[in-house]
């Protein structure tokens, strides 16, 4: 008798556990003083990379599905959507409720003030949306819709480069990385790219 | 022998488990601020530090601290592995952990000082010259980054302006530039261009002789490790930790405000002055409040604390700015 339908149903569990291990591990070192000498900032950033990874890692699917030539890898795209919406929250939650504390109001003036938390939140706000609508029956109800809305990803990415850019002091090079990595994704979209890619694709298979 | 300090008779050096147990007396018997509060000099409690007692250092030359307790702060000090294991020093990388584990080839020793510009006596002096005559002292200051967080420190050092008189400033002494060693070979920060190498920083002349200016050799009572700026360091307690130029192989008087590196790089970010002000913002974050690295263990919550004027040192310094517009001259 079969436990999984098939090799992406019997993959899934894996997966989740991958993207459950670094909070794990930040729970792991928060726990045992391994957070460094400014444990919120570690918890911030380490929170963030993993969201921003996740969310990378969501928008490498639709490439990795035509380079591949295996259009099953979609199947794991809603997973690692809505992780990396949920290190988003959690690194939200970190920025808020540990780090800002009881001065927690000031959220309100960074959001207006501070151009790299106004990215960042916005990222977060439009996250919520493409979360809720994630189900199998809202994409049924929103029909064509759907795929429109989604393409916020492209933007809630971008945003959260920026996001993370902007805040650096003067050692871009980790921030333009990811900047590379999102344009690198964002090319392979283009239809020209697109085409000398299934090129490739078929030649080598 | 590598230092040539003045000589203190060892019965003057207080052992460091003798002076711990001190502190944890003095804890004990909740008498620490108060101590600090009826200005008990340094010979009756060395170290009246209230709130936590901190690690035990590991390394380095215990120094030989002829005074304690001058402007010590009622804050718990910061961690000696958190003080050493955290902090920013491009030299050696542009992460805070960076320092502490590419520092290791660097060589402070032996070390000179090249003494320059408007200034009857110049030339270079080693180490040794340059602090002979003053007895080392132990400041707890508040250290304060530009980036949000703060520490609390204890340095070993000496007055930058007692120390600067020896050479008789002229009159055209306006300013005084420090540079940072230029020595890509150990400092591994250095082969990447994200700043306008060698470290260059100053400050007002006026500034430069405040008391409370200290060229430290030391924390912890222990000499500098080299990821903290060893041998010989800039402390200003009351501006941005920026302005503590580390690794200081240069001291220049000079007539003009010195191009000074952060300043350079991001004008509008790093003002020449960076005093601590909770009422001028970062262009990019704000400055009313900072995070506290002090204490040990699973300590998260609660660490936010206002940054206050002059990072609390108004008292001292205010009156240095008097009539200045400090959102201009930030």
């Amino acid at each position: 008798m079969k436990v999984f339908r098939d090799r992406i149903a019997a993959v899934k569990p894996l997966l989740f556990a991958a993207c459950v291990m670094p909070l794990a591990w930040l729970i792991w070192d928060a726990l045992h003083d391994g957070l460094g000498a400014d444990p919120v900032a570690a918890l911030e950033h380490r929170s963030g990379d993993w969201a921003l990874r996740l969310l990378l890692v969501t928008l490498a699917i639709t490439p990795l599905r035509r380079l591949a030539g295996r259009a099953e890898l979609v199947r794991f795209r809603r997973m690692l959507g809505m992780f990396a919406f949920f290190y988003a929250c959690v690194h939200l939650a970190i920025y808020v409720f540990v780090d800002l504390g009881a001065y927690w109001s000031v959220l309100f003036a960074d959001v207006v003030k501070r151009p790299y938390i106004t990215v960042g939140f916005a990222a977060w706000l439009l996250l919520i949306p493409l979360a809720v609508t994630s189900t199998r029956g809202m994409m049924r109800r929103l029909g064509r819709h759907w795929q429109r809305l989604h393409r916020l990803v492209y933007v809630i990415a971008l945003l959260a480069v920026l996001h993370f850019l902007w805040l650096v002091k003067a050692d871009q090079r980790e921030p333009l990385l990811y900047l590379a990595i999102f344009g690198a994704l964002m090319l392979l979209r283009v239809k020209s790219v697109r085409e000398l890619g299934v090129r490739w694709g078929t030649s080598y298979s | 022998m590598r230092r040539n300090l003045p000589t203190v008779r060892s019965s003057q050096i207080t052992p460091e488990p003798v002076y711990r147990g001190r502190r944890e007396c003095l804890k004990a018997l909740g008498i620490g601020a108060i101590a600090l509060a009826t200005g008990c000099e340094s010979g009756a409690a060395p170290d009246a530090v209230a709130g936590k007692a901190a690690d035990e250092p590991t390394q380095g030359k215990v120094l030989p601290i002829a005074e304690r307790g001058k402007y010590a702060p009622a804050d718990p000090m910061t961690r000696y592995k958190d003080v050493t294991g955290y902090n920013n020093f491009y030299e050696f990388g542009s992460g805070k952990g960076d320092p502490a584990q590419t520092s290791s080839a660097f060589h402070a020793h032996p070390w000179s000082v090249e003494i320059a510009g408007h200034a009857e006596v110049t030339g270079r002096f080693s180490l040794e010259d340059l602090l002979k005559p003053h007895p080392l002292e132990e400041r707890v200051y508040r250290m304060r980054c530009v980036e949000g967080w703060s520490m609390v420190i204890p340095w070993a050092g000496v007055g930058l302006g007692d120390v600067l008189k020896r050479f008789k400033p002229t009159s055209n002494a306006k300013f005084v530039a420090l540079t940072t060693v230029n020595r890509p070979a150990e400092m591994p920060g250095m082969r990447s261009a994200l700043l306008d190498w060698p470290y260059r920083e100053g400050l007002r002349i006026d500034e430069a002789m405040h008391p409370l200016a200290l060229l430290a050799v030391g924390l912890y009572g222990h000499e500098l490790p080299n990821q903290n700026g060893a041998p010989l360091r800039l402390v200003v307690p009351w501006k941005y930790g920026f302005k503590g130029v580390k690794s200081i192989v240069k001291i220049e008087f000079v007539e003009a405000q010195p191009a000074t590196t952060w300043n350079e790089l991001a004008p509008e970010e790093y003002g020449f002055y960076a005093n601590v002000n909770p009422d001028v913002d970062h262009p990019r974050w704000s400055q009313k409040t900072e995070r506290r690295i002090a204490g040990g263990g699973f300590n998260v919550f609660g660490n936010r604390t206002p940054t206050l004027p002059f990072n609390g040192y108004s008292d001292q310094v205010a009156s240095l700015y008097a009539g200045m517009d400090l959102r201009r001259n930030f």
